[in-house]
């Protein structure tokens, strides 16, 4: 499979089973869904049959609630069956409404809370520095979670310890559950403020499969913690969810999810 | 009576043996290494030893990465700030999913002193004691500090251990062994159960003296781990003696009295007084001054136990 055909599927499937689910939050799932696929299917170092591997790359969810991209992501590279993407937020499922660590195999970290993920991927990488391992640590961060304070304080502690094994996304998306960042809090430029934190700093297309590629090969070059701000669109890839704050926390029911599952079935084979 | 010795002190000091003993010991503090005393591990293993800067959210979050990857990380500051600005960072990133950090936190309590009541943590262990799945330990002296520090790194889960600025007298023996979860009795009696923690136990002992003198036979029983609380020793004495008081540099709401309160309600109801800090904030004065002014003296202790026994 392609990691393009990954991608396609990781976002009917991620659809699929909010809709099964009846809450949750497509539109950060969607937007990051093309960072998430690249990563899981083409870039980490990392074993379904041996989850725990120690020199394993890293991955922890930032945005905890685009827990359904991390879950499809970990079913179809195998780590758990894929009937379990049924469950997801019911009473008893390992597939909590935010990623636990010690419910599901693959989960890095358990995250949910916006602010704390980066601080815990330093505390990754700085082990693997200790462990004189070569693997790196990948977190996606929010935009909205940008005016978490704790993010600024993980930003210079990576930069002191230089933690050049830690590669960060941005999914910017432009939207948070009260409206556009630029309203709630605005927190750009961006690429200057992590840049004046001692970072390395590329902007891209955050569904350029391509671009994503290219952007963590350039990051494992540096010799500091790398932030790839990847431009998104919130709700990627369904027509009426795309750049629509509605769909940050809700799910499409009747027609709408009919129409959702056909819009995003296309070019899948399932 | 030997000398007096802050656990804080005697923190650093075993977590430097330990760092000899254990490659994957880690410590990391938040620009307070020469008051919590892990300096003294960071000029033994510069390697091992990260300072967070002002930032103990990130710390916090540093530690939940590190024990992740099978490092067991040592994290220290002010208790106001490991326990109270990062609360919910250690309830997310380190208790919720279970990791194997300990918040070794300092200057708890009024005996910070002249800093005043902005930096006295007295609902500390109130904090740490409601997380699922979290151990709260307040060691007595100097020994017993010692003993939890090793006893936490051989632990595999997140714990909270409470330390003082003050120096404090030597109140178990040389060859106690801790045990997290096992209350000692360092006195025995009949006629009331004191239970204590911290620099309170050394108070308890004294006042065991005061009422003895009195013809009150009181026991003295150090309940260094308040999470899990040994409830077979407490309901034992409790039955034993038919009175209890509690006596901690902390909240009376929250912290030592109210867990015996709520084993004892449950089990075996009994006469109990709680000595502690009686909902108030703290305040600038010596910590002798402090101790007294708060009531956590040895002759409150005494009086709210014969007051019981009237």
């Amino acid at each position: 499979m392609t990691t393009e055909a990954f991608a396609a599927e990781l976002r009917f499937r991620i659809i699929d089973m909010l809709i099964k689910a009846g809450s949750g939050h497509p539109g950060g799932s969607l937007s990051a869904a093309d960072i998430i696929a690249y990563l899981f299917k083409e870039e980490m170092n990392i074993n379904p049959q041996n989850p725990a591997m120690p020199d394993r790359d890293r991955f922890v969810l930032c945005k905890g609630h685009a827990a359904p991209a991390l879950y499809c992501a970990l079913a179809m590279r195998g780590f758990f069956p894929l009937e379990k993407l049924d469950t997801l937020r019911k009473l008893g499922s390992p597939l909590q409404g935010h990623p636990d660590m010690n419910k599901l195999p693959g989960i890095d970290m358990s995250t949910g809370s916006l602010g704390q993920g980066l601080s815990v991927a330093c505390g990754m990488a700085l082990a693997a520095k200790l462990d004189g391992q070569a693997n790196s640590v990948y977190a996606v961060l929010g935009d909205g979670e940008q005016a978490e304070g704790q993010v600024w304080e993980a930003a210079m502690f990576a930069a002191h310890y230089k933690l050049d094994n830690l590669i960060a996304f941005l999914d910017l998306n432009g939207l948070q559950i009260d409206g556009s960042t630029h309203d709630v809090m605005d927190s750009s430029p961006l690429d200057n403020k992590w840049r004046s934190f001692g970072w390395a700093v590329q902007v891209i297309d955050g569904h350029d499969l391509k671009a994503i590629k290219e952007a963590v090969a350039k990051a494992k070059t540096e010799k500091t913690p790398s932030m790839i701000i990847a431009k998104t669109v919130k709700g990627k890839g369904v027509s009426f969810m795309e750049n629509n704050v509605d769909w940050h926390g809700a799910t499409p029911k009747g027609e709408q999810a009919e129409l959702a599952l056909a819009e995003l079935r296309k070019g899948v084979s399932l | 009576m030997s000398e007096k010795i802050a656990t804080r002190d005697a923190y650093g000091k075993a977590l430097v043996e330990l760092g000899k003993e254990n490659s994957n010991v880690v410590v990391l503090d938040a620009d307070l290494s020469h008051s919590t005393k892990t300096i003294k591990f960071a000029e033994a293993f510069p390697e091992r030893f990260f300072n967070a800067g002002i930032a103990e959210a990130n710390m916090t979050g540093v530690a939940a990465g590190l024990a992740t990857a099978g490092k067991i990380p040592f994290i220290s500051s002010f208790a106001i700030f490991a326990a109270g600005r990062a609360f919910e960072q250690i309830r997310n990133s380190i208790v919720y999913p279970h990791l194997n950090v300990t918040v070794a936190a300092s200057h708890a309590g009024v005996t910070v002193g002249e800093d005043g009541g902005s930096h006295q943590a007295i609902e500390d262990i109130g904090l740490m004691r409601l997380l699922p799945g979290m151990t709260v330990i307040v060691p007595a002296d100097a020994i017993e500090t010692a003993g939890a520090v090793r006893a936490l790194a051989a632990y595999n889960g997140p714990a909270y251990l409470r330390l003082g600025r003050l120096a404090v007298p030597q109140v178990n023996c040389q060859d106690y062994q801790f045990q997290i979860g096992k209350a000692k009795v360092l006195k025995d009696g009949d006629a009331v159960a004191i239970f204590a923690c911290g620099l309170m136990v050394s108070k308890a002992l004294e006042a065991a003296e005061k009422l003895a003198a009195e013809g009150i036979s009181a026991a003295v029983i150090n309940v260094s781990t308040i999470k899990p609380l040994d409830q077979d020793t407490v309901i034992a004495y409790a039955k034993k003696c038919g009175a209890v008081v509690t006596a901690e540099e902390h909240n009376i709401i929250g912290g030592l009295g109210s867990a015996v309160a709520e084993v004892l309600a449950e089990n075996c109801p009994t006469k109990m007084a709680r000595v502690g800090i009686e909902d108030i904030f703290g305040q600038s004065g010596t910590p002798a001054e402090l101790l007294e002014f708060y009531g956590l003296t040895a002759e409150n202790i005494a009086q709210k136990a014969k007051n019981l026994l009237k």
